[in-house]
């Protein structure tokens, strides 16, 4: 009944960003045939737009760095219910898969005697993060992307993965559209990886493009795989809030790690106010140390402007909600300030930090060299994701991998600033390896035509309808319901209420109609990305709610205590014939020899 | 609030015509958000590529009156709302739908170039050493976001369709940062010169005045390639040394 094309590789990549590259190069590396699927063309995806940096313990300025104080750093930020195994590897594995950028072209930013430039992050006890000014992102994206397409690689640009087959107990391929075309592909496969990134597009508010709309959390979901940690996202503390249409923009927390400092509209550096007990050892008790400390000072403690995300974001909405806000409901971001310590601020700033300093050029006509930013938190990173097995990175689907954004565990409650680049080198390699090798001890794949014909007809229903609900309302409505109801300060009432709206949402959603044809139908792609919206966001709100407490980027005002009963639990979902089904998982116990680390890290 | 006329071009592989959009216009907004907004209102199916909306992944490249340009950098404030903006695809490229264009002959030209080779690595350990100035001289290279704008406005492409003789602006970009990348070792210049078709450049800079990273193209990438190439091939002196030793000389 309709046109479709196929395609058979032992491994299939879904997502090429900076996870899904570094898996294929590996997959193919390991003797796989390899095809990768971009939802965009190739060298788009979001890891373009990371900024500040890839953390990695080189020690190449701060020699008492070093894996362990990473390893205890991440778990820290993560509130201490992350896998501590994989922030293990993470810390361990990091160094080594930034050299090998290096040797593949990237082209760090340099210390004077040539090795690889690190710079301070919050949450990082040392300068830790491997940059090229303020587009890190873009080079290693770039750097993946040209070693990649010399390696015998498939890159199906353009193409969307609406299902996984699954048989036999294991994932055995994928079926995706074409955007050109608007032709079905069905994918073979031995071991598929997933890639996608996040769910940004969950909310009003977001750093993240259209992209973005848990594709993969929701592929994994009705293949059967296991989501955990979904509770936990990270809104950014500074996005741009004006003018309106660059709404949520990122600006780089590099901005504070060369020395800028967030203010209200009374002038305060309202980030002294509050300093958290777990990390008020390690903060500057007065702005002169603070400055010290982004200068290159050993000796002084970091600025409270470099606390971690979560709790930067929450004092920003403080400052907003008790009426200290900047003109547009946000607060001040100062980096132009420097010139008070340094002669060359104005040429420094546009050195380290020259696509903010375009950035606002272009699109908010401001000089950041000489005025302040307007920012507040911007939905940026979902911690939580697919359930996979540390070493291995495979879900609790057999040939089903996760790496990067869409792979939950090593992050925990919060994610520290370039540990998400580290993230999809270390996980993406290990993903790639381990697909590879499932591959090829299993037999091949087969395919179900059934569950291929179910799933063409229901991606080609919208068009049948005759309906006056479009989309992009379903979206938009969708969006803004989100923010308010589940959005960086949160309760059970309001939760409640969102769930009550999903249901209506999903009930317009089941009803939406597109116009026109099969060919690049940004409608229709929109219509198809709305389940995977409602999916994600049920996930959240229900683990929201389960979780009464606060920790990390999920904040609870009806339980604004963290509640040591949950110190040690994981909030699990997957899919149940009754619908969403959540249950709670203990994080097991670390080795001795890790807790020592953390100890004597504190 | 203010209003603006968007004359869109709508249509299928190069047949189509110009529509005419009203929609509103606030402050700060730029032609991508007017797009999006008549997308969302007024034509669902309306095809635009994009996806970080702030000028660093150069997906939403359009000719916007007739300048070739990222839509989500171009501010309607620059623009004269007194009469329609016209938006149209790239000319350079087969036409899709709308304001998409097919990209994929620059991903195949530069699987074309001979990839990043590096010396062997400084030190036991794997790792090389080098100086922040020599790191300097090729970043303005590497800040290419690939929008394809230089290759949409380049008269040998565009005009003269010379697509399969000539790589384009973005090509020679790549090229230059391989060439001038402190590690590399590898030597691109015959293919620069034969298939890459670096001698149809006539420097009219039409490349550097549109890139949206300012990337001086012609003066710092392409111009020392040419040179590069001319040594090797059109000195007399080199082509002496050669002819007597009997070998190329790497440049």
């Amino acid at each position: 009944m309709t046109e479709r094309d196929s395609r058979a590789y032992d491994v299939l990549v879904i997502g090429a960003g900076g996870a899904g590259l570094r898996a294929a190069i590996a997959a193919s590396g390991a003797g796989s045939r390899v095809g990768v699927v971009c939802k965009s063309l190739l060298g788009k995806a979001h890891t373009v737009m990371a900024e500040g940096g890839v953390a990695a313990a080189l020690a190449n300025v701060d020699e008492r760095d070093g894996w362990p104080v990473h390893f205890a750093d991440t778990m820290r930020g993560g509130q201490y219910v992350n896998d501590w195994r994989m922030a293990e590897l993470h810390a361990r594995e990091a160094p080594d898969r930034v050299r090998e950028l290096e040797a593949w072209g990237a082209l760090f930013d340099r210390t004077p005697d040539g090795r690889i430039l690190q710079r301070n992050f919050g949450g990082h006890a040392y300068p830790r993060l491997a940059h090229v000014g303020d587009r890190t992102g873009l080079e290693m994206i770039r750097t993946l992307q040209d070693h990649g397409i010399h390696r015998g690689i498939d890159f199906h640009m353009e193409v969307t993965v609406v299902r996984l087959l699954t048989a036999d107990g294991r994932v055995t391929g994928a079926v995706g559209y074409e955007r050109e075309r608007g032709r079905f592909l069905v994918f073979e496969a031995g071991a598929v990886v997933l890639a996608t990134g996040g769910i940004g597009r969950a909310y009003e508010i977001t750093s993240n493009s259209w992209e973005y709309t848990g594709d993969g959390h929701a592929l994994a979901y009705e293949a059967g795989a296991e989501l955990v940690d979904m509770e936990f996202v990270q809104f950014h503390p500074t996005g741009m809030v004006w003018p309106p249409s660059v709404r949520g923009i990122l600006v780089t927390e590099g901005v504070r790690g060369e020395g800028g400092i967030l203010k209200n509209s009374a002038g305060r550096r309202f980030m002294f106010d509050d300093i958290p007990p777990l990390y008020r050892d390690q903060t500057a008790d007065t702005p002169e140390e603070g400055w010290r400390y982004t200068q290159g000072d050993r000796n002084a403690r970091r600025p409270p402007e470099l606390l971690t995300r979560d709790h930067v974001a929450r004092c920003i909405v403080r400052e907003v909600r008790e009426g200290r806000g900047s003109p547009h409901g946000g607060v001040f971001l100062d980096i132009a300030w420097i010139k008070e310590r340094r002669s060359d601020a104005a040429e420094h700033i546009q050195r380290k930090l020259p696509s903010m300093y375009h950035q606002f050029k272009q699109l908010a006509d401001l000089d950041i060299t000489e005025e302040a930013m307007e920012v507040g938190p911007t939905t940026h990173y979902a911690m939580g994701g697919v359930r996979v097995d540390a070493e291995s990175q495979m879900s609790s689907l057999p040939g089903l991998y996760a790496a990067g954004e869409v792979a939950a565990g090593l992050h925990g409650a919060n994610r520290l600033g370039g540990n998400s680049l580290s993230d999809l080198l270390v996980f993406g390699k290990r993903a790639g390896d381990h697909a590879a090798e499932f591959a090829r001890g299993n037999p091949p794949p087969r395919i179900d035509p059934a569950q291929v014909e179910a799933c063409e007809r229901n991606a080609l229903a919208p068009f049948e309808r005759a309906s006056d609900e479009g989309p992009y309302r379903i979206q938009r409505d969708l969006q803004v319901m989100m923010q308010a109801n589940v959005g960086i300060v949160r309760n059970a009432a309001e939760m409640e209420a969102a769930l009550e709206a999903l249901t209506s949402l999903a009930e317009r959603a089941r009803k939406v109609g597109v116009t026109g044809h099969r060919e690049y139908n940004p409608g229709w792609h929109t219509a198809l990305d709305l389940p995977n919206l409602l999916l994600v966001s049920e996930a959240v709100a229900r683990a929201a709610i389960d979780r009464q407490e606060s920790r990390g980027a999920h904040f609870r005002e009806d339980h604004p205590a963290k509640d040591p009963a949950l110190d040690r639990t994981r909030l699990v979902v997957r899919k149940s014939e009754g619908g969403m089904e959540l249950r709670r998982v203990a994080v097991p116990p670390l080795p001795e020899e890790l807790r020592r680390i953390i100890e004597e890290n504190a | 609030m203010a209003t603006g006329t968007f004359r869109v071009w709508r249509g299928e592989r190069g047949r189509g015509e110009f529509r005419d959009y009203a929609t509103e216009v606030s402050e700060g907004m730029v032609v991508l958000d007017a797009l999006h907004d008549i997308q969302a209102e007024q034509a669902n199916d309306l095809a635009v590529r994009w996806n970080c909306k702030a000028g660093k992944c150069g997906s939403c490249s359009t000719e916007i009156n007739g300048i070739p340009r990222l839509a989500c950098m171009a501010r309607l404030s620059d623009l004269p709302l007194d009469r329609p903006i016209t938006v149209e695809p790239m000319k350079a490229f087969p036409h899709v739908k709308d304001l998409v264009t097919d990209v994929s002959w620059n991903y195949a030209v530069k699987r074309n170039i001979k990839p990043f080779r590096p010396r062997e690595p400084d030190h036991p350990d794997g790792t090389w050493r080098m100086a922040q100035f020599d790191v300097d001289r090729v970043q303005e290279f590497r800040k290419c976001i690939e929008c394809f704008l230089c290759q949409d406005v380049c008269h040998v492409l565009r005009d003269h369709r010379e697509h399969d003789r000539f790589a384009g602006p973005r090509a020679f970009v790549y090229v230059a940062a391989l060439e001038m990348h402190p590690l590399d070792v590898e030597d691109r210049l015959e293919e620069l010169k034969d298939a890459h078709g670096v001698g149809f450049c006539n420097i009219t800079k039409c490349c550097t005045r549109v890139c949206p990273e300012s990337i001086t193209i012609t003066d710092n990438a392409i111009i020392p390639l040419k040179e590069r190439v001319a040594d090797r091939h059109y000195d007399p002196v080199q082509w002496l040394i050669r002819t007597l030793r009997g070998r190329k000389e790497p440049a």
